[in-house]
């Protein structure tokens, strides 16, 4: 209680094109007794009409988180490893403004339990110096947690980014996504 | 200190703390039926208020909870105010009274929590009231057998002595006593086992709390013991005792995680605003064409996030906020490939 080993020098690194949607992720987060085994990552099909392309989606940490910054019953907090927590369960009061307002799309409403939850990077696991359960079982490298040297070393066509664009909007993240090797920014705009 | 100190806020909280000393002294009838052995109790309730309505000001002042507290309003008051009505006594029944939403947590954790809200909340109900001399008891002159209650210095209803409705009211607070301590049992046996409530909870946050409840719980029971079985030879002791653990957690109440009991009537709103979004136009997410929200709320999410600085307009003129969260995510893992393509290399 109120103690932690949070390693400092580890990152999370995510790339949506290695996504290869077999799950796993999902059971592994299921896992995480902090969420009441509900997973909280998104695995999605893309454009399912289209193609057959997956994609995955883990909460980013924003600096400045708009989902804590819209909530109105202030049920959101950043811990001071940058850690975006879900939604205080003695708070929240179920409006869905976080919902709506993430630009990743990562918060859920669960119905039933008037709660928003969300991905807090399995504090259980990585307060405790272990990785989050979706990073550890991934088999394509879509999502990876360790530190910078180890992500340059296996990655060295792609840089780590953590800077997106969404219209006029500025987010930068603790998560980072891995792009093509020298660019600084991901810009999300028209489909 | 002063620099952060928010006058508006401080103003409504004094004129709310005034309100609140004249209806003492207008409801004691001139401090004539007040305890004046209860008189600590009584400042820790004055400071109490100032707290809880200086924050809860302070709170209703940001943005997005300022524009779900006027927009709750004024739903109520446009007409449908029997319609809404409705709403909000079924919500206050089934999830305040019944406490659903958390039970749908977990069972324990649902009938540990309803134990201690109805435990304090009928503390409440006895407690304030007596504190600020609304209520007195009193001999029915002429006899030894009749209690007489008063309230605001007039008599509501008399009781015989020594029967079963007599132990009922002497011991209100002995009942929410048990109700609280059997709560907190449950609670800290969650606190103690769950690994991952084990992993995210803090001293401050949640252990205080429920130590707290349960040395007022144990301390007030303690009182009724010691003049039943001991004579009161620990009377001195356990009120001491039991009164710095009320006045700690009066003081503590507009501060820490008791105030959630002051902020969550916020959700009955909020299930006026969810009917109200549900009746209206449906906000339809330009990636899925599907319905995702109403678009009262959308609207409103967007005014919000302008107002707190965020601008997610885009060069088509649409805002991202207009996406629901899995167009969102489709948008991010499109733009993702399309930087992917523009370089040459699906993966690297």
């Amino acid at each position: 209680m109120n103690t932690t080993t949070f390693r400092t020098d580890q990152e999370f690194f995510f790339d949506p094109q290695r996504c290869i949607g077999c799950h796993a992720c999902e059971m592994a987060c299921a896992e995480c007794e902090t969420n009441g085994q509900t997973a909280m990552i998104h695995v999605d099909y893309v454009d399912r009409f289209l193609t057959t392309q997956t994609s995955v989606q883990v909460c980013m940490h924003c600096e400045d988180p708009v989902c804590a910054k819209v909530c109105p019953a202030d049920a959101i907090t950043k811990d001071e490893f940058g850690i975006v927590h879900s939604a205080n369960t003695a708070r929240c009061i179920a409006c869905s403004n976080c919902v709506q307002a993430c630009p990743f799309g990562v918060p859920k409403k669960v119905e039933p339990l008037d709660l928003m939850m969300k991905c807090n990077m399995c504090y259980d696991r990585t307060s405790a110096g272990k990785k989050p359960m979706c990073a550890t079982v991934c088999p394509s490298g879509a999502l990876f947690y360790g530190t910078r040297e180890q992500i340059t070393r296996n990655r060295p066509k792609s840089s780590p980014v953590n800077t997106f664009r969404f219209g006029q909007q500025l987010v930068k993240t603790k998560v980072n996504i891995m792009m093509p090797k020298g660019a600084t920014e991901l810009i999300v705009d028209s489909e | 200190m002063f620099n952060t100190l928010n006058l508006r806020a401080a103003w409504i909280a004094a004129v709310a703390t005034a309100l609140l000393v004249i209806s003492i002294l207008v409801g004691s009838r001139n401090l004539t039926n007040f305890d004046p052995a209860l008189v600590a109790y009584l400042f820790g309730c004055i400071f109490a208020c100032f707290g809880i309505v200086y924050r809860y000001t302070v709170w209703l002042q940001r943005p997005p909870t300022w524009r779900y507290f006027a927009r709750g309003w004024k739903l109520f008051f446009t007409g449908r105010t029997i319609a809404y009505g409705w709403e909000l006594t079924k919500h206050f029944v089934v999830q305040f009274l019944g406490q659903k939403f958390i039970r749908n947590r977990s069972k324990a954790r649902g009938y540990g929590h309803m134990l201690m809200a109805w435990g304090c909340l009928l503390a409440f109900a006895v407690t304030f009231p007596l504190v600020f001399g609304w209520i007195h008891f009193g001999l029915k002159p002429g006899g030894i057998n009749t209690y007489e209650i008063f309230t605001f210095g007039f008599k509501v209803m008399e009781f015989p002595l020594h029967t079963v409705l007599a132990e009922i009211i002497f011991n209100a607070l002995n009942w929410s006593a048990i109700l609280v301590i059997v709560g907190v049992m449950i609670m800290m046996r969650r606190r103690l086992t769950h690994a991952g409530q084990i992993a995210i909870q803090t001293f401050e946050g949640d252990w205080l709390p429920l130590l707290l409840l349960l040395a007022i719980s144990l301390t007030g029971l303690g009182i009724s013991l010691d003049y039943k079985f001991m004579e009161g030879k620990a009377h001195q002791f356990m009120a001491i005792t039991h009164a710095i653990t009320v006045i700690l957690f009066l003081l503590w109440m507009p501060f820490g995680k008791f105030y959630h009991i002051i902020q969550r009537p916020a959700q009955l709103g909020i299930a006026i605003y969810r009917r109200a979004g549900a009746e209206g136009p449906q906000a339809v997410c330009p990636h899925t064409k599907e319905e995702f929200d109403s678009q009262m709320h959308v609207d409103d999410v967007k005014a919000v996030a302008a107002e707190l600085g965020f601008n997610y307009a885009r060069k088509d003129g649409k805002s991202h906020i207009e996406y629901s969260p899995r167009g969102k995510r489709a948008l991010l893992a499109k733009a993702h490939l399309k930087a992917r393509q523009k370089a040459g290399s699906l993966f690297g």
